[in-house]
């Protein structure tokens, strides 16, 4: 990164509470364009607040937060969002390419229905998920791989310039463990932001190239290689985890 | 048939539809309990209205009743917020208030009104055709079918213009709100809709019973059918069915019409339930029975593999060894010797080469943790499923 990257998400002084307790305790975050961000810390650390926060799902009690410069509300059609698998009702009376075409409603916006065009984009994204096969399976029949695979596609129908990603790696097979990451660097690779929750960090230095380490305050943010360190990990979960690295 | 009957049927089939289309999405939002919050908290708005304008079809009775609806339904969700009680509790809570005041208000001013509890729990919808429509001085019907029809036509246009949104909403209510359609907003519409509905198909049906014309059509279709679309036609198909198959059951049996409609609802829910192909009561049991008989092949194939001492391989031997039912043994024996896996000489089991060979990949699969495989290995070798 070089100091001409402009900023593609920028969090000034960010603080939400549930109740009144706060789960985000002011955090300051720049996401420079083009990183592969994993965002890390232990349950509770609210590292699905703070997307949500940023996508303007859950309201902060303070502070504010810009994509390129702008609120998020302007910024819509640049951002695309992958809730936590477990956020949805896998039953719902609907078939996966379906799914997939709400990735398009966005840029169609109210009234307006998916033609052939957004079909056929929707197509694309499933065969680029390996998942052209399954087109018209009910999302129920889908292994939790697949549904996750499913999601995946709807964000890559979006279009954007940024992705946020909660947790897409939690409880997926290998095969689609190596298809997300595949495009996950594929993204990447295209210039595209891309800023996922992630829980092993084993997997961390492999997968990303930015870490941001999160327990309610921000502990740490930047390149992995200088920052994904012991000292970094023992402040952020509380215990040393050079052991635990190791011996895992 | 005379005009009446007619007229009530048509009423029936017009509340009907009307109540399964917006209950089909609250069925999918796990919300069917805030409905009944509706139907009685809605009362003391209708009371109130009814006071004024002593007209169950006047339009200042069905917005002041519309407007109790939402009301309760943005009381519940406050006294939930607060994080003392769950949704179901602040449920409790809220509606049997409401429909109290609702009761007082008519104990208190019983002899002036036409309005009594029995009417406000069950309906009468045998008086509906009385209540006429005259315009331009030309009779166009009963006053409560023009009301119904309108709110149904009104639902049909909203929810075809809303379809995509209301569908991505009540799916992932997360993406929504990030793509820019307000969940809340969404949500206020449907219940707004959903007060609006049970407002004026409460005189036909009344409180108790507006509920099950919301739920059940919908819960039935839920069984039968993948497509958010299908389900929606589905579930007014099985409101309108019923309600005239209902009208008729009371008919017949000189009972409530209202009451008839919603057994007939409750029947054709556990006839799907019971029936319904894919997941279906017997259906399920069936493939349970099934999938369970086949795990007990693979065991016995599994078993006969590992031995090869003819003791251990001989009929007598395997029900005591294995410790299965003589049934099971033989259901298993039988359904290993139609795949043809098996050969039984003297009373000595053995693997055929199809059997070694499908025990073989079998036993592959269970090692690598891929038991998955099994699955798709029966298809290609089965004959005959258990």
């Amino acid at each position: 990164m070089n100091l001409e990257t402009p900023i593609a998400v920028a969090i000034h002084d960010l603080t939400v509470a549930y109740n009144h307790k706060p789960v985000l305790w002011d955090i300051d975050l720049e996401i420079p364009e083009g990183v592969l961000m994993a965002i890390v810390g232990p349950n509770g650390a609210g590292k699905s607040t703070l997307i949500k926060s940023i996508l303007g799902i859950q309201k902060p009690l303070a502070g504010s937060v810009l994509i390129y410069d702008q609120p998020f509300s302007k910024q819509r059609k640049k951002v695309a969002y992958v809730p936590q698998k477990g956020s949805v009702d896998w039953d719902f009376p609907t078939t996966a390419l379906d799914v997939v075409l709400m990735g398009t409603y966005g840029s169609l916006g109210w009234f307006k229905r998916p033609g052939l065009n957004e079909k056929k984009a929707a197509l694309e994204a499933l065969e680029q998920m390996g998942m052209l096969d399954f087109r018209d399976r009910q999302i129920s029949e889908l292994s939790g791989g697949q549904q996750q695979r499913i999601f995946l596609a709807r964000a890559l129908v979006q279009q954007a310039e940024i992705y946020f990603m909660d947790e897409p790696l939690q409880g997926v097979d290998a095969t689609t463990e190596k298809a997300i990451i595949k495009i996950l660097k594929l993204l990447s690779s295209k210039g595209k932001t891309v800023v996922v929750v992630h829980h092993d960090l084993q997997t961390v230095p492999e997968y990303f190239d930015w870490v941001t380490f999160l327990n309610v305050k921000k502990i740490a943010t930047g390149p992995v290689k200088h920052i994904f360190n012991d000292d970094n990990l023992t402040k952020t979960y509380g215990i040393n985890y050079k052991v635990s690295l190791q011996t895992k | 048939m005379n005009n009446a009957q007619i007229e009530i049927q048509l009423i029936a089939a017009l509340v009907a539809a009307a109540c399964a289309l917006p209950g089909t999405f609250l069925v999918l939002r796990k919300m069917a309990l805030i409905t009944d919050a509706i139907s009685h908290a809605i009362l003391p708005g209708i009371v109130l209205g009814f006071f004024i304008t002593h007209d169950l079809n006047a339009p200042l009775l069905i917005v002041m009743a519309t407007l109790t609806g939402v009301l309760t339904v943005f009381l519940v969700s406050y006294t939930q917020k607060t994080g003392l009680v769950k949704e179901d509790t602040a449920i409790g809570l809220i509606f049997p208030a409401l429909f109290s005041i609702g009761v007082i208000m008519i104990a208190l001013r019983a002899n002036d009104v036409h309005l009594d509890v029995d009417a406000v729990l069950l309906g009468e919808i045998a008086f509906a055709p009385f209540d006429r429509l005259v315009w331009l001085g030309v009779d166009v019907g009963p006053k409560s079918m023009w009301v119904v029809g309108t709110v149904l036509f009104i639902s049909v246009l909203l929810l075809n213009f809303f379809f995509k949104e209301l569908k991505l909403s009540t799916f992932d209510s997360g993406l929504s709100a990030s793509l820019g359609f307000s969940p809340v907003l969404l949500h206020y519409g449907l219940m707004t809709l959903t007060s609006v509905t049970t407002v004026v198909s409460f005189e036909a049906v009344g409180a108790i019973l507006v509920v099950a014309m919301m739920i059940a059509p919908a819960a039935t279709a839920y069984l039968l059918t993948k497509d958010l679309r299908k389900m929606l036609f589905l579930s007014a198909f099985f409101g309108v069915l019923s309600a005239i198959a209902g009208y008729w059951l009371a008919h017949f049996l000189d009972a409530s019409i209202a009451g008839s409609i919603t057994t007939i609802l409750g029947m054709l829910f556990l006839g799907v339930y019971l029936f319904s192909h894919k997941k279906g009561w017997i259906a399920v049991w069936y493939q349970q029975k099934q999938q369970k008989l086949e795990v007990s092949l693979i065991t016995f194939l599994l078993h006969i593999h590992n031995h090869d001492l003819a003791s251990e391989r001989h009929i007598r031997h395997l029900r005591e060894h294995i410790n299965w039912h003589d049934v099971t043994a033989n259901a298993v024996l039988k359904l290993a010797q139609k795949n043809n896996f098996i050969s039984i000489e003297n009373g000595l089991v053995s693997l055929t080469d199809k059997g070694l060979a499908f025990t073989k990949q079998a036993i592959t699969y269970i090692m690598d943790n891929h038991t998955e495989g099994i699955e798709s290995m029966k298809q290609k070798f089965f004959l005959f499923r258990g």
